[in-house]
């Protein structure tokens, strides 16, 4: 199998398995070692993965050999699936952050988790969980991609309901899997939509197909892409399914940074850019279909996509619990992505993931590290002041809110740029959303920052917080580097390589700070002037205040944002309204066509039927011997009647 | 006038047959009604012995020879049965014996 | 009509004859009578035996037959003490009914049996003779296993009915 380095790649996705499953098996009791094995397993799939960055060099693709896996029939309908690996620049990059954040994640969490009953358990899901992020990353076809898309399902519902004996974790984890399936049905449905169209679950064969003939997928075409996109809406928590991610903070916090931040809901983009192609095709729809007639899969997903990064943002600005607030924040920043997808702008997108996992991780990371200091406290209105004591855990965390702002020169402005320059060519109503959401995200982030680690303590655990410890710390300063530095070192032109965008004439290094004002200057002028408005207004309201001075200005719309919109009451609602009129339907056919006619009825015809033939059992024997006789006589006849 | 053969053997043995089970279904002694049985099994053995004739071998006559054994064996046990059944009962009259029926 | 032909006439006249007293006899409806002319009937087919040349066989029918069953028939008459049967009504419908199916299957068999063979051609000439040695020496041989068994049956048959006499079956 290691007769070539391709092959390595196998190695890279079959560790952390081999890891879940030794920890499982043999070392559950031994929570030390469960640990190190899992972070050996996730550190040596990082160092391959940097062996094939070197690999890959000016090639497009690398081809490992893939093993046959199902085939159905033959001929044109016939079914044939693989598990292959397809590393390309795409999914190297995510393979890139998968373990790379996932190292220093995995690493934190030896401290972070220090002292929990279940840590071996902890770490046997957080191995299962990148194995399962791998796989879909490196998949080669939509139907492995499906499996482990499932797969990571199952490690983020274990890892949400971690602590599954407080109820709420319990439900989170629920809400999770349950709102995933959901999108994970249309995304099936696309998958198979797709093979019955083009005949072939493989990518590079559909896309092959498509290139070609993009009039492949025919009048289904609109619609097998919005299927696929209802995938990613689950997984990247995009509007109206975005009510899980939230939730899912009941994990702990490393899981909530690796998995609820940085790479699984990622996944949803990941997937929409692995499969843009799809979304290339000629856009029609079925006649019986008319208001799906001349709108473009691309259209709905941009305007999705928007629609969640504004709503989310403004949900963000009255939460009050450390962790939602950046998790109200994730969701802005996916919808920010799946905008970029949605106006053709893939590469833009997986730049703005790439970022954002490096400083979202980080923001996540720095996050655990305030709730680790003052004792599991996740209010920011009972923190404060804390600054002077987690110097480390604050001058980082700045430089993530700094980044995700889009400050130049941090990671995040080049991104965001990149995303808002695009639209500004494409639409200019998401533009203007984009600039918007821009502000507010910047007035969260500073009203998180003024008032959890600026100003004075305002909470007993807070005036007593420690710096947490190193096994801590190091991952914080590590994923800082990344998060500065992100955005100039060419991750867009890397990705760019498979998705189709023009390589950009060689740009000087120097010169890459300054592009985005050269190459939209307008769009860059945009960011930069909302992350100023958004930063002096969070300043004018929140420096030093004693208490949200915001449901006093705006009042019941304060409410709706803290409240998100009532989007979980509606769905309560809904939910019970479906629930309560399919049960009574159930109900009725349980009661009148199960009950009534068919166990009734069977019940009734076989007791009718034997109180008929209890009248031929007479009991004379006369009557028997007559019966048989004449039985006997016809059966006579019968036989000699030919 | 034609000759006697197979068919006016088969004949006898049929008429026979139907006379014994005739006398099972209407009669109601148990005794007679054995008897009417004793008449079918006879029927039988006529047909047995005329087919035995009819294709000159003796494997037939050794069938009746088995079914008279038999017979006289199911008369011995029926004969033990009625009796057991009459003192029990105090009846061999099949209308009397009913307690089968619901 | 040769002799062997008037004589089976005169014997399937009176198995039939006698047959049909031992199933209905207008003057007496006594289980004797009716017993009576069983042995009457048996008499008759022995002759027929006779006539097809088994007669071993008609021997054992006269022995076993009217002989060993007929007394046991009898002997259980008299043990029950059952003197004539009581003068209950013939039921006409049931007893109608009856003879109507016992007379469709008669009219089936008979007329199958007028159609299919060739009436009027008679028996074949006679090779093989029933005599008790020929009978004997088959028994023996070809049907030694059977034979066995039957002994087995007999003395089942035998157990059975003790078994059965026994006055309190504890």
């Amino acid at each position: 199998m290691f007769d070539r380095p391709e092959n390595l790649a196998w190695l890279i996705l079959l560790l952390p398995l081999f890891s879940a499953v030794a920890i499982m098996l043999f070392t559950s009791k031994l929570s030390k070692l469960s640990a190190r094995i899992s972070i050996a397993a996730v550190v040596a799939s990082f160092a391959l993965s940097l062996v094939f960055f070197v690999l890959l060099g000016q090639t497009e693709t690398i081809q490992v050999p893939a093993i046959n896996w199902i085939n159905v029939g033959t001929g044109p309908g016939a079914l044939s699936v693989e598990i292959g690996l397809k590393v390309d620049h795409l999914s190297l990059l995510m393979m890139l952050i998968v373990t790379g954040v996932g190292s220093l994640i995995h690493i934190y969490s030896y401290g972070y988790m220090q002292g929990d009953r279940s840590f071996s358990r902890y770490f046997a899901s957080l191995s299962l969980f990148t194995f399962s992020m791998l796989g879909i990353v490196l998949a080669n076809n939509f139907f492995q991609m499906f499996v482990f898309w499932e797969l990571v399902g199952i490690s983020s519902y274990l890892l949400i309901g971690f602590w599954y004996e407080k109820p709420s974790a319990a439900d989170a984890a629920k809400k999770a899997f349950l709102t995933n399936r959901l999108g994970d049905f249309g995304f099936l449905l696309g998958i198979i939509m797709i093979w019955g169209l083009v005949g072939s679950v493989q990518f590079d064969h559909i896309q092959q197909r498509l290139a070609t003939n993009p009039g492949a997928l025919g009048v289904y075409s609109t619609l097998a892409g919005l299927l696929i996109f209802c995938g990613a809406m689950g997984k990247s928590a995009q509007f109206p399914l975005h009510v899980w991610l939230p939730d899912a903070m009941e994990g702990p916090t490393p899981v909530s940074a690796l998995i609820h931040a940085a790479t699984m809901v990622a996944a949803g983009v990941y997937m929409l850019c692995r499969a843009f192609f799809v979304f290339q095709a000629t856009p029609a729809a079925p006649v019986w279909f008319p208001w799906l007639q001349g709108v473009s899969a691309l259209h709905v997903v941009a305007w999705i996509g928007g629609i969640t990064a504004l709503l989310a943002a403004l949900m963000a600005v009255q939460q009050n619990d450390i962790k939602r607030i950046l998790a109200y924040s994730t969701l802005s920043q996916l919808g920010y992505m799946v905008m970029s997808v949605g106006l053709s702008g893939p590469a833009h997108a997986m730049f703005h993931l790439t970022t954002h996992a490096f400083f979202k991780a980080l923001l996540f990371l720095g996050a655990g590290s305030v709730i680790y200091a003052v004792h599991h406290e996740q209010d920011i209105w009972r923190m404060g002041g804390l600054r002077e004591k987690l110097p480390i855990t604050f001058w980082t965390f700045l430089l993530g809110t700094l980044a995700l702002c889009g400050l130049p020169p941090f990671s995040g402005f080049y991104s965001k740029d990149a995303i808002l320059g695009n639209a500004r060519h494409q639409n200019t109503g998401l533009f203007i959303i984009g600039v918007f959401v821009a502000i507010l995200t910047t007035f969260y982030m500073f009203r998180l920052i003024f008032v959890a680690f600026l100003g004075s303590s305002r909470s007993e655990a807070s005036s007593h917080a420690h710096e947490s410890p190193r096994i801590m710390t190091w991952p914080l300063i590590a994923l800082a580097v990344p998060t500065v530095i992100g955005g100039i070192i060419g991750i867009e032109q890397f990705v760019g390589k498979n998705l189709g965008v023009a390589e950009e004439s060689h740009v000087a290094f120097m010169d890459r700070f300054t592009e985005p004002f050269n190459h939209a200057p307008l769009a860059a002028i945009a960011g930069l002037g909302a992350v100023l408005f958004g930063g002096l207004l969070a300043y004018a309201l929140y420096a030093n205040a004693p208490r949200d001075p915001l449901p006093g200005m705006i009042g019941w719309f304060a409410k709706a944002m803290r409240n998100r919109f009532y989007f979980d009451e509606f769905y309560d609602w809904l939910i019970a309204r479906t629930q309560g009129a399919l049960s009574n339907f159930a109900q009725i056919i349980d009661q009148w066509i199960i009950g009534g006619l068919f166990i009734k009825g069977i019940h009734g015809t076989t007791e009718f039927a034997g109180r008929a033939l209890r009248l031929a059992q007479s009991g004379s024997l006369q009557t028997y011997s007559f019966l048989f006789a004449a039985g006997a006589a016809l059966l006579l006849f019968l036989f000699f009647k030919t | 006038m034609m000759k006697v053969g197979l068919e006016h053997y088969l004949t006898v043995s049929a008429l026979l047959f139907c006379l014994g089970l005739f006398g099972v279904i209407a009669r109601r002694n148990l005794l007679v009604i054995y008897m009417c049985l004793e008449l079918m099994l006879n029927a039988a053995n006529l047909a047995f012995v005329a087919f035995s004739r009819f294709n000159n071998e003796l494997n037939g006559q050794v069938m009746v020879f088995f079914i008279v054994t038999v017979a006289a064996a199911e008369v011995a046990v029926g004969l033990a049965l009625i009796v057991a059944l009459y003192r029990k009962r105090q009846t061999a009259h099949v209308e009397d014996l009913t307690s089968m029926k619901l | 009509m040769s002799a062997g032909d008037g004589f089976f006439y005169f014997f399937a006249f009176l198995t039939l004859f006698f047959g049909v007293l031992v199933v209905y006899n207008p003057f007496s409806r006594n289980p004797v009578t009716s017993a009576m002319f069983l042995v009457l009937t048996i008499l008759s087919l022995a002759g027929l035996f006779l006539l097809l040349n088994a007669f071993f066989l008609a021997a054992v029918q006269v022995l076993v037959y009217a002989g060993a069953v007929i007394v046991l028939f009898l002997f259980v008459i008299m043990l029950l003490d059952i003197k004539e049967e009581e003068r209950r009504k013939i039921r006409v419908i049931s007893a109608g009914t009856g003879f109507l199916a016992v007379a469709a299957i008669a009219f089936t068999i008979i007329s199958r049996l007028i159609w299919t063979t060739r009436p009027g051609a008679g028996l074949p000439a006679a090779t093989v003779v029933g005599s008790t040695a020929e009978l004997g020496t088959i028994l023996f041989q070809k049907f030694l296993l059977p034979f066995e068994i039957l002994s087995l049956l007999l003395l089942v048959a035998m157990v059975g009915v003790i078994l059965l006499s026994k006055k309190d079956l504890k």
